[in-house]
């Protein structure tokens, strides 16, 4: 009900029966956009750097060609996502938001072992309906850690990690080649690499290479950091000219401003008086 | 109710009704359209069913998909929207919308809305363009070029793709998203019977109706 609806929170239900019903007479559930996805993350020397592909799709349609997979927890801790894109944004945002409580009423950063908690707790609440597959990189007073977090709630803590179905191919990569203590740019070059693998050998994953590099100072995001497809020149010009359309009725609306004030917000000169 | 199952196998529930919205972004203006077809699998049932709706002087959005939802949710939209112009003293902003949007389809995530908005506008003070797309369950989709959405938007996309250029001009601008969209719902049997094409610029909208095939 609408006019409760400032008290109600949580999840709706009121269309599930009836969706249902349509279920049983025909009508499977249409589907919601996933991210197919290859997504994957590496400790290195100073930090971690977790990568992306850009693909979204929507059944065998790709429903956006450069989509952001990472995702925003605090400054010093972000989050790849893979599985219903819908869930991976409201997700990580309500995370987003209670770390952010957590920091303000702790008074200090949050470390990454709260924030690979309070998710798998939230993912197990919700049994794997919330799908959510995960890749959670930070850097925090306790060192540099990446744990990957599956829609059920189990997570582990690893020095590298892929998800989503181009993982197999990102971890064949990271398998030949991953060391221990990278440096930097041999850290980007192998993520790069990685999800390369999954854009070019998994169906589900495509478009260009995010990555985000996080140390003790701080995060930095590289979107894009490789344009791993080039979109073609189009070689012929497909402008239609003016009057080609037939139109039945046109109707012009001026945007009239009937009243504009504006208030300069400046710096009070302090009393002296 | 004749039964079109022998015709036309039952797929999504977002098909029973037809229609499709597709918005694009131009040079300081945005467009959006939409056809007129409202049916019930093959039989149409009315040609005026419009389904993208004003909600602020530069803003609209469009919902295609099940016309019951539809209805449903631009009523319980324009709710949380007079709730928040009254709260907060001012008109939505586009992407203030968007997030209206995702949180009222969302809420629903295991018995959801069967639309797929589509909101284009100016940004009431800066004027920057912005377009965006949701899937059924609220996860937006912000492209710098155009969205589609409906039953035609395979055929949309396609058109679109070849069509759409950067930095279009008001008039430009609607005959490429008129275009589109026109070519694009005459290979689908669904949507069609007629188009609404709002071209959004900074000091006024231009609505206007074509002349479409009505078969």
């Amino acid at each position: 009900m609408d006019s409760l609806e400032d008290i109600h929170t949580g999840f709706q239900f009121s269309n599930f029966a009836r969706n249902e019903t349509l279920v049983a007479k025909g009508f499977p559930m249409p589907k919601s956009r996933k991210t197919g996805t290859t997504i994957a993350g590496v400790v290195f020397k100073d930090g971690v750097v977790l990568g992306a592909d850009t693909r979204a799709t929507e059944g065998d349609i790709i429903a956006d060609k450069n989509c952001s997979k990472i995702h925003y927890l605090q400054p010093n801790m972000y989050c790849c996502g893979a599985g219903t894109a819908a869930d991976l944004v409201m997700t990580t945002q309500l995370m987003a938001s209670q770390l952010e409580l957590h920091r303000l009423n702790t008074g200090r950063q949050v470390p990454v072992v709260a924030a690979n908690r309070m998710l798998k707790q939230m993912l197990f609440r919700y049994q794997g309906y919330i799908g959510a597959a995960l890749v959670l990189g930070g850097v925090d007073k306790h060192g540099s850690h990446i744990y990957s977090i599956h829609p059920h709630g189990s997570t582990d803590r690893l020095p590298y990690t892929t998800m989503g179905s181009g993982s197999l191919a990102a971890m064949s990569v990271f398998e030949v080649h991953w060391k221990p203590d990278l440096e930097l740019e041999e850290a980007k070059q192998l993520v790069r690499d990685a999800i390369a693998g999954g854009i070019f050998n998994d169906l589900g994953s495509g478009s260009n290479v995010d990555l985000c590099i996080i140390t003790k100072d701080g995060a930095t995001m590289l979107r894009p950091y490789d344009v791993a497809n080039v979109k073609g020149q189009r070689q012929g010009k497909y402008i239609y000219k003016t009057g080609t359309t037939d139109i039945l009725s046109t109707s012009v609306r001026p945007i009239q401003i009937v009243s504009e004030t504006v208030r300069k917000v400046g710096e009070e000169e302090m009393e002296t008086a | 109710m004749p039964d079109f199952s022998e015709i036309f196998s039952l797929q999504s529930i977002l098909n029973y009704n037809g229609g499709c919205v597709v918005a694009m972004r131009g040079k300081n203006c945005v467009a959006i359209a939409c056809d007129l077809r409202f049916g019930v699998q093959a039989q149409t049932i009315s040609t005026d069913f419009e389904r993208v709706f004003e909600v602020g002087p530069h803003l609209y959005i469009g919902l295609p998909g099940l016309a019951t939802d539809t209805q449903t949710v631009f009523q319980r939209l324009q709710f949380r929207i007079k709730m928040y112009e009254m709260r907060e003293g001012r008109r939505v902003k586009p992407r203030t919308l968007m997030a209206m949007v995702q949180n009222l389809l969302y809420e629903r995530r295991f018995g959801p809305y069967f639309v797929e908005p589509v909101i284009a506008g100016l940004h009431p003070t800066t004027k920057e363009p912005y377009i965006c797309a949701l899937d059924l369950i609220g996860c937006e989709c912000e492209p710098e070029d155009f969205v589609v959405s409906g039953t035609c938007s395979e055929s949309l996309y396609g058109m679109c793709e070849t069509t759409w250029r950067e930095d279009m001009e008001p008039d430009d601008l609607f005959e490429c998203i008129s275009q589109s969209l026109v070519n694009a719902f005459d290979r689908d049997a669904l949507s069609g019977w007629g188009a609404v094409v709002h071209v959004i610029e900074q000091d006024k909208v231009t609505t206007r109706y074509l002349k479409c095939r009505q078969d």
